[in-house]
């Protein structure tokens, strides 16, 4: 069993600048950041190192950040921010092993605009529909990905990602008005 | 292999190609709306693709909207056989986050509710599994059983099925006085009730040769795939977030985890993931027992917090969901709504080991398989 801190200072003798940083602030659960495009192979290092053995990816998920430039239109009613301009997105990685019992959360952030993280499907199968979901949801690119298609959302929707926090209903979908 | 495709091929000059079949979404036996598009070579199994998103309403979207205190209907929406179970894991998240003490009363409360969901869930899952596959009696057993724990829960809270029970902090009512010698009137039936239903359907030969050796699912695959709750522990791990990642106060209570033996067949198969759900309602049985005996007295509103009003920071908090791990990860920004919330749906990583088990089984297992994984498309499609 290791904290998060030792966890933490493994991964950082072991990947240097890949490993950025390491948060503690209560009532916070501790977290490590990591570089969206070197997170498959620090993940493959925490499911394979016999001290680590992170055997099971509990959750993926996809948040905006909403920390970009706020746009805000003139005829807002409900949705007060039409455009977010620059920012991130992130991901997070609850990742734990079964069999030393620790836990580890990872994080790592990529630009709005380009938004690009390597997949984990290799180290765990079930990411896969975490990242097709993420993928879905926010627009997030799991690069390598086997089988990138939407999840949740019809397979022909082309009105963004609506878990983004400047996301705009479309006023109609295939012909039918979307707000009732 | 004289007579394989490729040398029938050769000799006939007779081109075959595979086939498309596509199952549900309005097949009975999906347990709500899936698709599953089959890729076959006669009958056998070579591919399943499931697609999902038919009852998408984007619960996440929703809650981003709400209030904390407003987000608890949702989430009974979400697996709407264990209602009690997602608000239980709700309420646990957001407490934490915020550092509520909950009453002792309240902490029984909840377990008793949360096993008496789980019985009822598991219920709905063996009496349909049996249905499935062509056993219609047990499926009115069970759903007799069934009725009288919805019963103690509207006497509890006046809801049948979607309960809004389990608040931050506390609970909406206290028991009703009848509530206890009712549940101990329950588990008296309900003993003998288990021995039927085993009689019935559990070591019925027709129902063995179906289920038994079919569908079986490694324990190292398991665990990559994330496979959580019974469909885990069939599989021949011993891993119960109740014991493992202790919450509430089950720490108080004695009961066993079961796990697959491969005592029909091999470990892992249909036949261990039909019967685990089974002794684990014995197991319930006894930690609810437990719970009544003790039960303290005390308010139960007292905790509730006037204002839900969280610190900035995040969290991740898991239950055993009678389907498995449920987690709730919440983001807040120090507002009185919540920044993020993501649901870790215990059928939702289930499914996606689904299209392994199948592979190279013949149609009419599909049928066996899926409906041993006991999958929720409320909670799937969130």
């Amino acid at each position: 069993m290791k904290t998060a801190e030792d966890i933490f200072k493994i991964l950082k003798d072991k990947f240097g600048d890949a490993v950025l940083e390491f948060k503690n602030d209560k009532p916070v659960d501790p977290f490590i950041i990591v570089d969206p495009l070197e997170v498959d192979k620090i993940c493959l290092f925490l499911h394979d190192d016999s001290d680590l053995l992170c055997d099971s990816l509990m959750n993926l998920s996809g948040v905006d950040d909403a920390n970009g430039e706020k746009i805000k239109s003139a005829t807002s009613g409900e949705h007060e921010i039409s455009i977010i301009n620059g920012g991130t997105l992130s991901v997070w990685y609850h990742i734990e092993s079964t069999k030393l019992k620790h836990k580890v959360t990872l994080k790592t952030s990529t630009p709005r605009e380009k938004p690009e993280v390597v997949t984990v499907t290799d180290v765990w199968k079930c990411a896969a529909w975490h990242e097709r979901e993420a993928f879905d949801l926010y627009g997030i690119v799991f690069l390598n990905h086997p089988d990138l298609r939407r999840i949740l959302m019809p397979y022909d929707w082309e009105f963004g990602f609506p878990l983004r926090k400047d996301y705009k209903n479309p006023e109609f979908y295939q012909g039918m008005k979307v707000p009732y | 292999m004289a007579n394989s495709i490729e040398n029938i091929e050769l000799k006939t000059g007779i081109r075959t190609e595979d086939m498309v079949l596509n199952m549900g979404p309005q097949h009975p036996s999906t347990h709500g709306v899936l698709r599953l598009e089959l890729q076959l070579e006669g009958e056998i199994i070579k591919n399943i693709i499931p697609h999902i998103g038919y009852l998408h309403r984007c619960f996440e979207k929703h809650c981003e909207a709400m209030t904390y205190p407003q987000v608890i209907p949702y989430t009974d929406r979400m697996d709407y056989l264990a209602s009690m179970y997602n608000e239980f894991g709700y309420a646990l998240a957001v407490e934490r986050l915020m550092g509520i003490e909950v009453p002792e009363r309240v902490e029984y409360i909840r377990v008793i509710m949360g096993e008496l969901q789980r019985i009822a869930s598991h219920l709905v899952a063996l009496g349909t599994y049996g249905a499935d596959i062509g056993a219609f009696t047990p499926f009115l057993f069970c759903f007799r059983d069934r009725e009288r724990i919805l019963h103690l829960f509207e006497i509890t809270c006046g809801a049948r099925l979607l309960y809004n029970y389990i608040w931050i902090g506390g609970v909406s009512h206290d028991l009703h006085p009848d509530f206890i010698r009712l549940t101990r009137e329950f588990i008296k039936d309900f003993r003998p009730n288990l021995k039927e239903l085993n009689d019935l359907l559990s070591y019925n030969r027709i129902f063995i040769e179906r289920t038994a050796n079919v569908g079986v699912l490694p324990l190292d695959t398991a665990i990559n795939y994330g496979v959580s709750g019974p469909n885990l522990r069939a599989s021949g791990m011993k891993w119960d977030l109740r014991k493992d990642d202790p919450y509430s106060v089950y720490h108080k209570f004695d009961y066993n985890i079961p796990i697959g033996t491969g005592e029909r067949g091999k470990t892992g198969d249909c036949w261990d993931r039909y019967f685990i759900r089974v002794r684990e309602m014995e197991e319930s049985l006894k930690i609810i027992e437990q719970a009544i005996e003790q039960i303290p007295d005390g308010d139960v509103t007292s905790a509730i917090p006037k204002r839900v009003k969280p610190p900035e920071g995040q969290i991740y908090t898991r239950v055993e969901n009678p389907r498995g791990e449920l987690g709730y990860f919440i983001i807040s920004d120090g507002s009185t709504s919540p920044y993020r919330v993501k649901v870790r749906a215990p059928s939702f990583v289930n499914m996606e080991v689904f299209p392994e088990l199948c592979k190279g089984w013949m149609v009419a297992d599909v049928v066996a398989i899926l409906g041993s994984i006991d999958i929720v498309l409320g909670e799937i499609d969130r």
